[in-house]
């Protein structure tokens, strides 16, 4: 099936078969690999994509149900070699540390900065609950947001 | 297919024909003519379960794109949620906010950010978990599911919708077009609560309570328990005997052992069935005097 999408600012169009997945789609088609695949159920948000400007789990959204959606991934962020500001925010607070779920957490960071610009330490970990991080115990993580937060006000 | 896909959450390994139509008329003639198909919505439920291979539809029949299906409107003494809204979008309109805090409470302990922004109200109620926390709010607000299918449009109290696990009572070609919720007045207290294991699991034991009080005494109880039984569960007993009695501390004791001992739980891996009658209990305890206005003041 044809399905037309915009990913990053650029229209797209792919011919897709209806079992194929957005997260595989934009893995394999794209080389945009920032978006992973952790558990494949929608457990641990590490293939958190922004659709429409909402985060979403890639790993079961299925492309030809993207047509006329428009995608942002992590790659998106930076312009050139100059990070997004939640980028930075999380290398200055260690909030990276094997960096497999960096990618989900920014982009539902992005997400809920857009709803919320002053968001609570409560607020922040309600909102990031659908990812999970192995590696950092999470405090950097919100430190990181709250940097954020405080960059793009 | 190779043996290794057989079963991998990498992939959806099944092969199906994938339908977009734009009317409840279109999407009932293609549920009708293939026996095989499924309707689709957020996919939440239903994506895992054909990467598990659980469910192998032939033909799915994606249902966001008819607009008929989409919305939450304001009916003065109802409010009407279309089935295909998003969770999200049940939690953000303030008509659901202002007008049925119970449902808001319900639909804000569905799973992640994420999960609400796929997941619809009538892939939650469709799917007939006996854990769905969206179902069971609206079966204690008694709420009506409305059908449409080939014999025409029907409609069933919430309560009646569910008929097993993942077993609902739709026939061949139905589909579920919306909910109307009732509106309680300004004497209800509600209130939900949920327990599991972690953050993003489904609840281990949930409960939904909406008392009609007057002065002090219950004028109408509706309490309601998801994952103690194969459907969520309404306690009719436990209802009719609050019903009228002054709520003190120890009418809410005794009618919290009888929550405990009227339902039917199972011991699984979320928890076993000796749990779920202690954790009622004490939850019971909990909602009963949260709604009834007990402590402070009701919530949602
Ligand atoms: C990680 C994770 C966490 C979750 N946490 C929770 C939780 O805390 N609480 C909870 O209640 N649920 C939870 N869920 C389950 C799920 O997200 C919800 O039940 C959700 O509301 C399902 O909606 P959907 O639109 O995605 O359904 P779908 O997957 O699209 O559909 C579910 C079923 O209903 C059928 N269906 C859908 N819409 C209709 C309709 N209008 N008419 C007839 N049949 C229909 C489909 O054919 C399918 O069988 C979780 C799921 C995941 C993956
Ligand atoms: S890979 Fe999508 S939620 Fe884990
Ligand atoms: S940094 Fe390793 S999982 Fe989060």
């Amino acid at each position: 099936m044809k399905v037309t999408m915009t990913v990053n600012g650029r229209a797209r169009t792919f011919d897709v078969e209806p079992n194929r997945l957005l997260l595989n789609l934009l893995r394999e088609d794209l080389d945009l690999t920032g978006a992973k695949y952790g558990c494949g159920m929608g457990e641990c948000g590490a293939c958190t994509v922004l659709l429409d400007g909402e985060p979403v789990m890639a790993c079961m959204t299925l492309a030809v149900d993207c047509e006329g959606a428009t995608i942002e991934t992590v790659e998106g962020l930076s312009s050139g070699e100059a990070l997004h500001p939640i980028q930075e925010a999380f290398i200055e607070e260690g909030a990276v540390q094997c960096g497999f779920c960096t990618p989900g957490f920014i982009m539902a960071t992005k997400a809920l900065l857009g709803e919320s610009p002053e968001p609570t330490e409560p607020e922040i970990r309600e909102y990031l609950k659908g990812n999970i991080c192995r590696c950092t115990g999470y405090v950097n993580i919100v430190k990181a947001v709250q940097r954020a937060a405080e960059a793009l006000r | 297919m190779s043996a290794i896909n057989r079963q991998n959450t990498h992939i959806i390994p099944v092969d199906f024909q994938y339908h977009q139509p734009e009317t409840v008329g279109e999407a009932v003639k293609l549920l009708e003519a293939h026996p095989d198909a499924k309707p689709i919505a957020g996919g939440t439920d239903l994506v895992p379960k054909m990467k598990q291979r659980l469910l192998e539809p032939g033909h799915l029949v994606n249902l966001k794109r008819i607009r008929e299906l989409q919305g939450v409107e304001d009916r003065g003494g109802e409010v009407y949620i279309g089935a295909a809204t998003k969770l999200r979008a049940v939690e953000r309109s303030e008509t659901v906010q202002r007008r049925l805090p119970l449902l808001y409470s319900c639909v804000r302990s569905i799973g992640s950010v994420q999960i609400r922004n796929m997941g619809t109200l009538g892939g939650n109620v469709c799917n007939a978990s006996p854990a769905a926390d969206g179902a069971l709010g609206l079966v204690a607000l008694d709420a009506t599911v409305q059908v449409a299918g080939p014999g025409g449009t029907r409609t069933v109290k919430a309560g009646d919708f569910f008929a097993g696990p993942g077993k609902t009572v739709l026939g061949r070609g139905e589909l579920v077009t919306g909910f109307t919720v009732p509106v309680p007045g300004p004497d209800v207290g509600t209130c939900f609560i949920s327990v599991g294991r972690t953050a993003l699991d489904i609840s281990t034991i949930s409960i939904a309570v909406a008392l009609r009080m007057k002065g002090g005494a219950v004028q109408e109880a509706r309490v309601a328990l998801g994952s103690v039984a194969p459907t969520p569960l309404r306690l009719p007993e436990v209802e009719n005997w609050l019903k009228g009695r002054e709520l003190d501390e120890a009418t809410v004791r005794e009618a919290a052992g009888m929550v405990s001992g009227g339902i039917k739980p199972i011991t699984d891996i979320r928890g076993t069935a000796e749990y779920r009658r202690e954790a009622a209990r004490g939850m019971a305890m909990e909602a009963l005097t949260r709604a009834g206005g007990l402590e402070g003041r009701s919530q949602g």
